[in-house]
């Protein structure tokens, strides 16, 4: 869609109720709807499983509103996210096993598979402090040298997408391979306590769910401060004309950076808050093909919109717990469709289906 | 000595395979800039014709050979589809031919699972292949092997004539050079882009053939070569046979030796990781194409 398109979508989307509110006022109503819809009717209407999975979903999307800003806003399709998911979700789940084991205790797992002793470089986790600091500071740490390296060198585009999964294949195979260490394809599970509340509760677990539902609006708000500020003007421009942006004296590769740095933050807490959410964590939630998933969610919804990558990823992840159960033939062929569909026809998603059908109705007139 | 030579002769055989596949990648990804998810879906497709072919045939010597033109052309038929009902409008949005075909992979491999089932089948090897090994210099090479290192530089050679010497090789160059200057000039890019996509996806159909070799046949066979693939492309350079041929058998060697030394699945991923790092220091790959473009 080239940029004269972009702006007719939007203009014709600035009316009713848009044009009636104030951009903080609907700023204000936005957030305010979404807490009440999370922590009042989401907990009053939804059965206990229903809201555990919701729960799980939660973690999902934060990882998608971390793609919309890397992909949507800066162009940069990383399909390797499931490597900060499983960074934070890892360092969260080592904590927690071993946090169960007690002091000095080893986790169970380890006396099954392995030498029955705490790898060295296990004892760290032991500490909550360093576990929480582990989960933002490595993966933006690596995000920043990885995204700075690649992006200093104008890798981009197919490059860059076929590298990261390059590097999230990599990262599943090693876990695989380690199981004395990682617990291997069937992961690390079986969590009592969550920093000294019991997992079994079902009281924690409702307050896991407003846990994760507070960091999810509040990294949606994080993303509009983000690209309402003079940073978000210089992402969508490094993303539309590089070498312009190059040219104005800008350094591109840092700008790239930056944001990709942040959706890996956002993909590590969001792996940190599944791991107690879903009691698991395993290989085949961080690997390739979930890794695109995380990217479907985005696509569907739309990605270069604040609340599309959200609103599709949760939606794509109920509509699959419906259908994977029951209809695991019909899941396939409709997620296939799905990509398909919107890809092929949609490309800005969900989000943009409004605009796009009225201008058609428009043209036709 | 014995033994670095089985362990070169082992990753030669892991290169002729990923060369097969990533020569059918690269040539589709240089030309249209189209990032062929459902690849390995085509290896599969090629895997099961083998399967089918030797069903009815009952002879697996013959049912071999037979089942290589039978894989390139079904392959090749199902890369024309996809391109010509669905690739074509995305042109000039390469990202998302990547996610379009990841869900044309996933119709594929669900469609194997209803018409063959979820469990693995098998292909016999024919006698003339699964005799004694060849005895190079102390070193047991299985005949499969060689067989596919056979097979792998026959496409190579065959892909080199038909690009440099017939008259559709000379479009597909031309339209890989400057796709406008190319129509300009009365080139049909439309036909052409089908014509390659076709060789592109025969050719992943013969490397299916060439996989029923060495393993079962899953629905989800593709999926653990597509990724290893798209490496010796990127690392080969974009659209560069010559580059393709020593990323593929460079990397089959490397992975070899890692793994042997190391075990397998680390080997796996530090062959990612050296790739990675190759690519910050070459990022257009081991040749590159010279363009006037500032990019």
């Amino acid at each position: 869609m080239s940029t004269a398109e972009r702006t007719a979508v939007t203009a014709t989307r600035t009316r009713g109720l848009r044009r009636i509110l104030r951009p903080r006022a609907r700023l204000w109503l936005g957030t305010l709807a979404a807490a009440l819809i999370l922590f009042v009717v989401a907990p009053a209407a939804l059965s206990g499983y229903q809201f555990g999975l919701l729960a799980q979903f939660l973690c999902y999307a934060m990882v998608a509103v971390g793609i919309g800003l890397a992909w949507g806003q800066g162009g940069m399709l990383t399909l390797g996210q499931g490597l900060f998911f499983g960074i934070g979700g890892y360092a969260m789940a080592m904590h927690l096993q071993l946090d169960d084991a007690g002091p000095g205790g080893v986790p169970a797992f380890m006396s099954l598979y392995g030498s029955g002793t705490v790898p060295a470089w296990w004892e760290p986790f032991r500490d909550p402090w360093i576990t929480i600091g582990t989960i933002i500071l490595l993966p933006a740490a690596l995000a920043a040298l990885l995204g700075y390296a690649i992006f200093a060198r104008r890798v981009r585009g197919a490059y860059f997408a076929i590298l990261s999964q390059a590097l999230v294949a990599a990262f599943a195979i090693l876990l695989i391979g380690q199981q004395a260490s990682t617990g291997g394809s069937t992961g690390l599970s079986n969590f009592r306590g969550f920093f000294g509340y019991s997992l079994a509760d079902p009281l924690n677990q409702r307050l896991l769910f407003f846990l994760a539902a507070g960091t999810l609006i509040g990294m949606v708000l994080l993303v509009r401060l983000l690209m309402r500020s003079r940073y978000g003007e210089l992402l969508v421009a490094t993303r539309d004309q590089e070498m312009r942006v190059r040219f104005l004296g800008y350094n591109p590769a840092l700008v790239k950076t930056v944001a990709f740095v942040v959706s890996s933050v956002f993909a590590a807490v969001g792996g940190a808050l599944f791991v107690p959410i879903a009691g698991i964590i395993s290989p085949s939630d961080v690997a390739v093909v979930p890794s695109i998933m995380f990217v479907a969610g985005v696509a569907i919804g739309g990605r270069a919109t604040l609340l599309g990558p959200v609103l599709g990823s949760l939606a794509l992840s109920w509509v699959g717990a419906q259908l994977q159960d029951n209809y695991p033939s019909v899941w396939s062929y409709f997620q296939g469709a799905l990509f398909v569909l919107v890809l092929g026809f949609l490309p800005q998603g969900f989000a943009t289906l409004g605009g796009v059908l009225r201008r058609r109705k428009g043209d036709s007139r | 000595m014995t033994l670095v030579l089985t362990t070169i002769v082992s990753g030669l055989c892991v290169g002729s395979l990923l060369l097969l596949i990533a020569l059918g990648l690269g040539l589709t990804f240089g030309q249209m800039g189209v990032i062929n998810n459902a690849h390995g879906e085509f290896i599969m497709i090629g895997a099961y014709t083998a399967y089918l072919v030797q069903r009815a045939l009952g002879d697996p010597g013959s049912s071999l050979l037979l089942s290589l033109p039978v894989a390139f052309v079904t392959a090749g038929l199902l890369g024309v589809v996809l391109e010509v009902t669905l690739l074509r409008r995305m042109h000039r949005r390469p990202l998302d031919t990547l996610l379009v075909t990841f869900g044309v992979s996933l119709v594929l491999q669900q469609l194997a699972r209803d018409l063959f089932g979820a469990p693995s089948v098998n292909v016999t090897a024919p006698a003339w292949l699964s005799g004694d090994p060849f005895v190079i210099a102390g070193a047991d090479v299985p005949r499969t092997w060689v067989f596919l290192f056979a097979l792998s530089i026959g496409c190579v050679l065959g892909l080199r004539i038909v690009l440099g010497v017939t008259p559709l090789g000379r479009r597909i160059r031309a339209t890989v050079q400057n796709r406008d200057l190319a129509e300009t000039s009365g080139i049909s890019t439309a036909a052409t882009d089908r014509m390659t996509f076709f060789i592109g996806s025969g050719l992943a159909g013969v490397a299916g053939v060439g996989v029923t070799l060495l393993g079962a046949i899953s629905p989800t066979l593709g999926t653990s070569y597509i990724v290893n693939a798209f490496l010796v492309v990127v690392a080969g350079g974009i659209g560069q046979l010559w580059g393709s041929v020593v990323a593929a058998f460079g990397l089959g060697i490397l992975e070899s030796f890692i793994g042997f030394s190391i075990g397998q699945s680390t080997a796996q991923a530090l062959v990612f990781l050296v790739v990675v790092v190759f690519l910050q220091f070459r990022p257009q790959g081991l040749i590159a194409l010279r363009t006037r473009s500032i990019a």
